[in-house]
């Protein structure tokens, strides 16, 4: 047994900042066998597991060698494993609770998952029952792909609405191609559409067709449609011709291949020195794809670095990639040329003066400002759910975030409407909003039956 | 089918007028909205202003200026050939000031199409002044005449009726004694600012269709925005019209040029392929 853990190979950072290709290149058998080994199978990770996967279960498989078992035994509880083991914050999670994470480094348990569903998934489809009812399901994000996997297998005719020309949510405009490739996710939406689940793109619920008509040609209705509406600092200069919101940069690279223009049609505004405001994963995402655009990055972030909510591993690429963090910044101005450019940015220094109840430090200003030096400056401080749907529909009921409103069974205010994902937790994870649309989809089949 | 073109009709030299299939669209489109459309596999999104819509066929009517690449190529589309995607309707709808009985419109160059909607959609007394460089570019005439109680015309170069700016011609309308109840102005951001300053010192009301770059056209991207009224609004979902007296038109004319250099570099690349493709 080794005692050390094992980390995946990585492509060198030289290497991949000059494209968009996945930085891990995931475990060798042997790997994933030598990593597996460590465990001692107690099973304290399955607590924090939002999905309550059989860790120690799939573990012992991949011991065994067993890794066709392991894998079914991960897809009992998780339809995308393909994804959760790329973008799970395992280390506030299952690895988390390790105990061997105690006194040493605690297991790879992601990198584990992914191994098993990039080389032994089963593409067989379940056979289904027809049930002679019909699902609507609005958004495919995770939250929309998982619900439209569990109703159909359950019999339902199931049609998702997608507002965007492309099937995936945020896992294809958000999460960039090095940390999540495409046909990761095209796999899981083939396996969808061979199952009979009917997907339609472009359309915009609440514009296109509504809530109200979708319910007349259906039974049921799920909403998952996320928490796209991207937040802004509301600081001068905040309009000026490069300062752009996270979402634009995202969309413009990942979904409209922004990095390859003028080969594709839409380009994206570029600059030499960019400083990238946030410190969650899409601020990390933004700013690793402004690298490989190749610029000069900096994270300007108002507390401490242990206070980021960015998963750790893309924190540490980022950093290996050169990515400069500027913590306990916060600005406070964009500044702008004669023509309306960026030319800099001025920030504020920030201290801690506490502990907040969430452990996150508290901070306040120390009024002392400087001047960074910038000609790109892209906002990545949070986002909340869109108002499309809100503004075109009655008796559903919303939060004051602008959250809809759901019981414990996820259902919403309004008959045969039920919700889950981003949309009802806020920005939360992928992992939440698949577990939320599981939730859901069993409501939904306990009332029509399965 | 869906996004299928049934027909098409060139309205002059540069732009086209499509009569395009979505029955969704078409049922649920008000006055105000607009599209967004995507061309081919590789291409980009641009939002194009819903000119006119027969819920009973199904259909949606565009007009398109072909300006920058993607609009030169969905000119170059004929009947039968499908828009890879076509979203909408999107954007608030525009509704009148309650109890307006006489309405003046604005429309100059690439903002007469979608003027056009609006005048139709009035149900008082319509006075219509439509700018632009010379006559081949003054689109949409006949069906103006025929939505307008007054119609007046100019042109930059008097190829066509008065020779000089909109707001030259509706200055005369206003010194011979006429008073709206509202304007609406639709064309280049130049031309709006300089309605909305004239309007303003008059205290008439004036709406403006904003056009600025967007990408998803739902609200996600925040490309669109611009201040309003000391507040940032997203032109895709707060608008496109808006109260002119409050936007920030410096603002928009910024945020405009943002992509000058790359809509050159496009075309330029899609002229060189076409080059390569004729020689070859
Ligand atoms: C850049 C970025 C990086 C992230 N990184 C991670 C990570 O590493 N790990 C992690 O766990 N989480 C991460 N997240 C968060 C995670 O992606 C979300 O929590 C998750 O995608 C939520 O899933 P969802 O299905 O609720 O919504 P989404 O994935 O947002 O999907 C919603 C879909 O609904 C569509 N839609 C919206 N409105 C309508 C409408 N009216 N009609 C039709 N369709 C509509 C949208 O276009 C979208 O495709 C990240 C988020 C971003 C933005
Ligand atoms: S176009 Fe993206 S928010 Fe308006």
């Amino acid at each position: 047994m080794s005692s050390g853990r094992i980390t995946p190979r990585m492509r060198p950072a030289k290497e991949r900042i000059c494209d968009f290709e996945e930085v891990s290149l995931g475990y060798t058998e042997e790997e994933a066998v030598a990593e597996a080994s460590r465990c001692l199978l107690c099973g304290a990770c399955v607590k924090g597991c939002p999905v309550g996967i059989d860790i120690p279960g799939f573990i012992k498989a991949i011991q065994e060698k067993d890794f066709k078992r392991g894998y079914q035994i991960i897809k009992k509880n998780n339809l995308l494993p393909a994804i959760c083991g790329r973008v799970c914050p395992q280390e506030t999670q299952c690895e988390a609770m390790c105990i061997l994470g105690k006194k040493g480094d605690p297991i790879n348990i992601g990198a584990l998952e992914r191994f098993l569903a990039d080389h032994y998934a089963d593409e067989s489809i379940p056979r289904i029952n027809e049930n002679g009812h019909k699902a609507a399901v609005v958004g495919s994000g995770p939250g929309g792909l998982t619900a439209a996997f569990e109703l159909r297998r359950a019999g339902f005719q199931v049609t998702v609405y997608e507002a965007l020309h492309e099937l995936g949510g945020v896992l294809k405009y958000g999460i960039p191609g090095f940390r999540l490739p495409d046909d990761v996710v095209d796999r899981e939406i083939e396996t969808l559409k061979k199952m009979g689940v009917e997907f339609l793109t472009s359309f915009l619920i609440g514009k296109t067709l509504t809530i109200d008509e979708l319910l007349q040609k259906n039974d049921a209705v799920l909403i998952a449609t996320g928490a796209g509406l991207p937040g802004y600092l509301g600081i001068p200069g905040e309009n000026g011709i490069g300062v752009l919101l996270a979402n634009e940069l995202l969309t413009r690279v990942n979904l409209m291949k922004a990095y390859d223009f003028p080969r594709y049609d839409t380009p994206v505004i570029s600059g030499k020195k960019i400083v990238v405001i946030g410190g969650g994963n899409v601020a990390m995402d933004t700013a690793r794809v402004s690298r490989r655009m190749g610029a000069d990055v900096v994270i300007c972030y108002r507390r401490e670095e242990k206070d980021m909510p960015a998963r750790l591993e893309e924190r540490h690429h980022a950093k290996e990639e050169g990515i400069d963090f500027q913590v306990l910044t916060n600005p406070v101005e964009i500044l702008l040329n004669d023509e309306g450019r960026v030319r800099g940015m001025v920030v504020e220094r920030m201290k801690i003066t506490g502990v907040a109840d969430d452990g996150r430090s508290r901070i306040a200003s120390t009024k002392e400002t400087f001047e960074m030096e910038t000609d790109l400056v892209v906002e990545a401080i949070g986002q909340s759910p869109n108002k499309i749907i809100r503004e075109n529909v009655e008796k559903l009921e919303f939060d004051k975030k602008g959250r809809i409103v759901v019981d414990e069974n996820l259902k919403t205010t309004k008959d045969n409407v039920w919700a889950a994902g981003d949309i009802v937790s806020g920005a939360a994870t992928v992992i939440l909003a698949m577990g939320e649309a599981k939730e859901a989809a069993r409501a939904i089949v306990e009332k029509f039956g399965g | 089918m869906r996004n299928t073109i049934v027909s098409k009709e060139n309205l002059s030299e540069d732009v086209c007028s499509f009569i395009v299939e979505h029955p969704e669209i078409a049922s649920h489109y008000e006055p105000g909205q607009f599209v967004i459309v995507r061309v081919h596999e590789k291409g980009e999104r641009i939002p194009l202003t819903i000119v006119d819509a027969d819920p009973e066929k199904g259909t949606i009517r565009l007009v398109v200026q072909g300006v920058g690449l993607t609009s030169k190529l969905m000119n170059q589309m004929k009947a039968g050939d499908r828009l890879i995607d076509l979203l909408g309707p999107l954007g608030r709808p525009f509704h009148f000031p309650a109890d307006a009985k006489k309405g003046l419109f604005v429309g100059g160059g690439l903002g007469i199409a979608p003027l056009y909607p609006k005048v139709k959609h009035f149900e008082g007394e319509r006075h219509v002044t439509l700018g632009a460089k010379d006559a081949s570019h003054l689109i949409l005439q006949k069906e103006m005449k025929a939505a307008s109680f007054r119609l007046t015309l100019c042109t930059d170069d008097g190829s066509l009726g008065e020779k000089g700016l909109v707001t030259h011609a509706m200055q005369r309308l206003f010194d011979s004694g006429e008073s709206f109840d509202f304007c609406v102005a639709i064309g280049p951001l130049v031309m709006m600012k300089a309605v909305v300053e004239a309007n303003k010192a008059l205290g008439l009301p004036t709406f403006v269709s904003l056009n600025p770059i967007m990408v998803d056209g739902t609200g996600m991207c925040g490309g669109c925005r611009f201040e309003y009224d000391g507040e940032v609004k997203f032109a895709c979902v707060d608008g496109p019209v808006f109260d002119g007296f409050k936007v920030n038109f410096h603002d928009l004319l910024v945020r405009s040029r943002q992509y000058e250099k790359h809509e050159c570099r496009a075309l330029e690349h899609y002229r060189e392929k076409k080059s390569k493709k004729e020689s070859l």
